[in-house]
Parts: structure tokens; C-alpha cells; sequence
């Protein structure tokens, strides 16, 4: 990917980060997952994946499920960058005016599943890209996962089914920012080998820096010529481009007050170091 | 008549919308393979996983029908059901196999006897319990030209009985009797009219009505008993909570209208495993058994 490209995701995606922020307030949001998100969700709809405006309806289409769900914030968040959603509705979250709420749902544009129980859009995904065999099309499925998720037995059930039924137009993302709700991974249930565990299952596995363009960008065209069903562990950081809240465990939903909100924009735009008050920790 | 494996292919060799789904449970399907080709699509022993790529198929048009022990359909893949298929209500068409006393042998852990109350749970779920392998064939063309998603308690036992033509959402009523009405679905049909007959030959006068649906619920059916018979007895074999019982004292309690209704079933136990006749016999649920609950009601 030349510079001019990169530089141009990168703002993509700063505009991204600061239509998440402000969502976490009112009420919160699942913040630092959707932080660690943006970059592989930025790259997937401006670079790689064949759906635009024009064609979210268009079977031809390919179709990108969000299963951890969680990081909803992002994804409305690139929605309205590429003009899907109008941009004044996300300031709707939690408004039961409209259907912005802490998951995906179908009743937003460009959202192909509803999410929230972890582990089910792997089967939903699979289906898709059966019955786009079937049906002898050649778009394509991902589905972004969170590494938390795959504490989940129906993840692996899924895995063990895309490889019997040789789903290679499947890519299955895995946001690996090493925290699941209110734990580091390795804490509680560890996940690595995390490559081992993947191409033991008969998936052709890579794995990148998932805030690098250059790299998620050699990972997905790579797909297009060797057969999947893939998988592609993308390396993040929880809440990353907020150094204040990156890499936290006690960082997963956030609910802040607007000076909050407006020290973490200011700390996004590397102004000021942000400052936070115990209070706005939630646990869930 | 036509069996349901030979119906299953038909309407899928006429309607491409049609996928046969199974988590390796092919004993109502072990034909399609060849007939249907990629159209027939095994997930292994994987019921969750199933249920979630029906979702995912029924999403892109297609139709579905999924076959697994009724157990393992209902109960492992719940949440899959609820969540995936429910709440998009997609038609996703889950054929049971051995519902109720039909898993014999199998004991509790293959014993659905609570599948009705969880199904029907389920907003947009339509929940079905032909009576014997021709109410099933009669039933499924409606069945699966419906919109929603359904539930489907599989029976292929051989008719004693022949049946009305089957009206979408509709009983069927097989005697009026002014001394009692028997509400039953599924299986024990079959037990229930032979019961009829002995407690008819003892001088009463007894209605019959084979349910078909559970959900939607023929109200009108239930409506046409008060006033003309004396009380109801719900039979099923499923816990009574949750089942046929329940849905009519529902109806019966929402809709102000007061009639005694006793029911037979599992009260909050499983029942013992062995052959079928000797489940029957030794749960009250044959036509002698079943004489002798109803006379001890």
C-alpha cells in the first residue's frame, strides 16, 4: 500500500474514533473494543470488501458479519463516514427513538445480523457462504470476531464445519486485543497458540498488526488467491489512539461525563493527556 | 400415501429455496443425499452450528428444513434458534425426530418432553404435532409455505384413523361427546382413540380432537366445547407444564370462559425408558392405562 493510501485510511479512521468517543457517555458504550476494531473494520469497508451504498441489498454483494457485536460504536461509526447513515444519528444512542443501541441490528443500513451472544454469527456466516456455493456466486463472508469470544465451544464447532464443507470464500477475523470483558485473555481462559490452534483446524491462518494497513492489506488480498476458509488474527490494542484507556482491563464499557468526553477528544488529537475519574469505571 | 422422505424431495426438486439440513441424524432423510446434491448439506453431529447456518441460509432465500433428535434440536441449539433464526424470523423448518415416548429406549437425556413449552417460547415460532405419518405429509406443504419458522414433532407410525384434510392453524375434530373431550397432538393420538373406543363401550360419550397446531392455537375448536361437553383432558406426552394444558388454560383463563380441564402427562418427572409398548403401559399412556387415569381424574 503506497503512503498516500495509508494516510488516507488513517484519517478514515480518525474520523471513526472521534464518532465513537462521544457515545461513551449517556448511558456508555463498549469502548476500548471498539477502539481496537476500527482500523480492520476501516480497511474492510473502504479497501476490500465489495459493498457500497448502492448495493446493500444486491446478492452479489459481499457480506461482512460483526459477531463480537460489542464494537457496534465502529462500525456506525464508518457506516456514517461513508454517507450510509445519516451522521446526527449517532448522537440517537440509547435512544429508544431509534434502534442504536449497545449491538448491531438489522434495522440499520449496512448491518447484515443482529449480535451480542458471542459465538453464533460463525454458523450465521457459514450458512451465507454455503449458499453462496450453492448458488455459485463469488462473493465472499467475514466475520470479525473478538478473541474473548472464542471462549465460545460453538466457535470451534463452526471452525470444524468450514473446513469439512471447504467454505473457501470464509474469512473469519479475529481482533486479537487481548481482553475479554473484564480480563487479559491469558489470564483467565489462554488462547495461544492461538496460530497452532487455527491451522490444526484446517484454516489458512496469517497473522498482523491490525492498526497497520500495510499488513491487513497483504492479509486480505491474499485471500482472493489461496483457498480458505481463512483466518486472520489481527493484533490490536484495546481503546487504541486513547493512551489514557489503552491496554485496560477495567476499560471495557466506559460511561463518561461530557468534560470527559471532550479531555479524551482532546487527548485523541494528541492536545492533552486526558483526565479520568474513578467513577466512570463500570464493570459489567 | 406418500412418505415424508419422498415428500421432502419432491418439494425440494421443485423449489430450489429448499436445502435439507441434518446434524447427522439421517434416518428420515438417508435418500437425499443423491437426489439433492449440494442441496443436502450434513453438519455433523453439531446442532448449534446448524441452526446457525440455517439462519445464514434462510438470510440469502432459502428454505431450510433441519433434522435432529428432538432432543438436541430443541435444547442444544436453543439459543441458535431463539436468537438467530427468532429473532429475524426466518424460515427455518425444524423437523423433530423423536419426540415425546418416542425415544423409547433412549432414557431422559434423549426424552423431549418439555419441547413444546420452549418452542412455542419463541415470537414467530409456529409449533406442529401431526398425529401419524399421513396427518405429516397432509400437514408439511402448508407448513412450509408458511413465512415463519416452525416446529414440527415428527411422527411416522401408521395411521389408524383418516384424517380430514389439514386447514393451516386448524384441529381436527374427530367425535363431539357430551361426558368428556380428550385434547391430544402427536403420538398419542393413536392412544387416545383407541381409549375413546373403550370408554365408549362403557356407555360414555366422548369427543376426540387431534390438535395438529400448537401454535397458532385453534381458539374457535376450544371455543366450540363450552357448553357442549362436560369437562377436558389434555393428554400428551410431554411435562405438564409448558405443553397442551397449558396453552388451553392460557386460552381458557385470557379468553374468560370457565370449564374443568385435567391434565394428563409427565407431571415434573421423566418417564421410564424400555420398548415403546412397555413405556406406554408401564406410564398409563396405552388405551388401558389411559382409562384408568381418566377414571381416577
Amino acid at each position: 500500500m503506497n503512503q498516500d493510501s495509508q494516510t488516507e485510511l488513517q484519517a478514515f479512521a480518525l474520523k471513526v474514533r472521534e464518532r465513537i468517543i462521544p457515545m461513551a457517555t449517556e448511558g456508555g458504550c463498549f469502548l476500548g473494543a471498539s477502539l481496537s476494531a476500527v482500523d480492520v473494520l476501516t480497511y474492510l469497508y473502504t479497501s476490500f470488501l465489495n459493498i457500497d451504498k448502492s448495493n446493500l441489498t444486491d446478492p452479489k454483494r459481499d457480506y461482512l458479519f460483526l459477531s463480537k457485536g460489542h464494537d457496534v460504536p465502529a462500525l456506525y461509526g464508518i457506516f456514517a463516514e461513508l454517507g450510509w447513515i445519516e451522521s446526527d444519528r449517532l448522537a440517537n444512542h440509547l435512544s429508544t427513538t431509534d434502534h442504536i443501541y449497545w449491538h448491531p441490528n438489522r434495522q440499520i443500513p449496512g448491518v447484515e445480523f443482529h449480535s451480542g451472544s458471542l459465538g453464533q454469527l460463525p454458523a450465521v456466516s457459514i450458512g451465507v457462504a454455503m449458499d453462496m456455493k450453492i448458488s455459485k456466486t463469488a462473493n465472499r463472508v467475514v466475520c470479525v470476531m473478538g478473541d474473548g469470544e472464542l471462549n465460545e465451544g460453538s466457535c470451534w464447532e463452526a471452525f470444524l464445519v468450514a473446513n469439512a464443507h471447504k467454505l473457501t470464500n470464509l474469512i473469519f477475523v479475529i481482533d486479537r486485543n487481548q481482553f475479554q470483558a473484564n480480563m487479559a485473555t491469558e489470564d483467565l481462559i489462554p488462547l495461544e497458540p492461538l496460530v497452532d490452534k487455527f491451522k490444526a483446524f484446517g484454516m489458512q491462518t496469517q497473522r498482523v498488526n491490525g492498526h497497520d494497513f500495510t499488513q491487513l492489506e497483504q492479509a486480505f488480498e491474499m485471500t482472493n488467491t489461496v483457498p480458505g476458509p481463512h483466518v486472520i488474527i489481527c493484533d490490536t490494542v484495546r481503546g487504541k489512539g486513547l493512551p489514557s484507556i489503552e491496554a485496560r482491563s477495567d476499560r471495557w464499557f466506559c460511561n463518561f461525563s461530557s468534560a470527559e468526553i471532550q479531555s479524551l477528544m482532546d487527548e485523541l488529537h494528541q492536545i492533552s493527556q486526558a483526565t479520568l475519574t474513578a467513577e466512570t469505571l463500570v464493570v459489567r | 400415501m406418500i412418505t415424508y422422505e419422498e415428500l421432502l424431495k419432491e418439494t425440494a426438486l421443485a423449489d430450489e429455496r429448499f436445502v435439507v439440513m441434518t446434524a447427522e441424524n439421517r434416518a428420515l432423510v438417508r435418500n437425499l443425499p443423491q437426489a439433492l446434491g449440494d442441496r443436502f448439506i450434513d453438519t455433523g453431529i453439531t446442532e448449534q452450528t446448524m441452526l446457525g447456518a440455517a439462519a445464514g441460509l434462510a438470510l440469502r432465500g432459502r428454505i431450510p428444513v433441519v433434522h435432529a433428535l428432538s432432543a438436541f434440536l430443541t435444547m442444544r441449539a436453543f439459543e441458535f434458534t431463539r436468537t438467530s433464526v427468532g429473532i429475524a424470523n426466518l424460515p427455518v423448518k425444524m423437523s423433530s425426530f423423536i419426540p415425546g415416548v418416542l425415544s423409547d429406549g433412549n432414557g431422559p437425556t434423549h426424552q423431549a418432553i418439555e419441547d413444546v413449552s420452549i418452542m412455542r417460547g419463541i415470537p414467530g415460532m409456529e409449533v406442529f404435532a401431526p398425529a401419524d405419518a399421513e396427518d405429516l405429509v397432509q400437514m408439511l406443504p402448508s407448513i412450509w409455505a408458511s413465512p415463519h419458522p416452525s416446529y414440527v414433532r415428527i411422527s411416522t407410525l401408521p395411521a389408524v384413523y383418516k384424517h380430514a384434510p389439514y386447514e393451516a392453524g386448524k384441529a381436527e375434530v374427530i367425535s363431539k361427546g357430551k361426558d368428556l373431550t380428550i385434547l391430544t397432538y402427536g403420538f398419542m393420538f393413536e392412544q387416545c382413540f383407541h381409549a375413546k373406543a373403550l370408554l365408549e363401550a362403557e356407555g360414555l360419550e366422548v369427543g376426540l380432537i387431534n390438535m395438529r397446531s400448537l401454535k397458532p392455537l385453534d381458539e374457535q375448536a376450544i371455543r366450540d366445547l363450552i357448553g357442549n361437553t362436560n369437562q377436558l383432558i389434555t393428554i400428551e406426552d410431554h411435562f405438564i407444564t409448558g405443553g397442551l394444558f397449558s396453552i388451553v388454560a392460557e386460552f381458557l383463563v385470557r379468553a374468560g370462559l370457565q370449564i374443568p380441564v385435567s391434565p394428563i402427562g409427565f407431571d415434573a418427572k421423566w418417564f421410564k425408558p424400555g420398548r415403546l409398548n412397555e413405556v406406554l403401559a408401564y406410564e398409563k399412556l396405552d388405551p388401558a392405562g389411559l382409562v384408568e387415569q381418566i377414571k381416577s381424574l
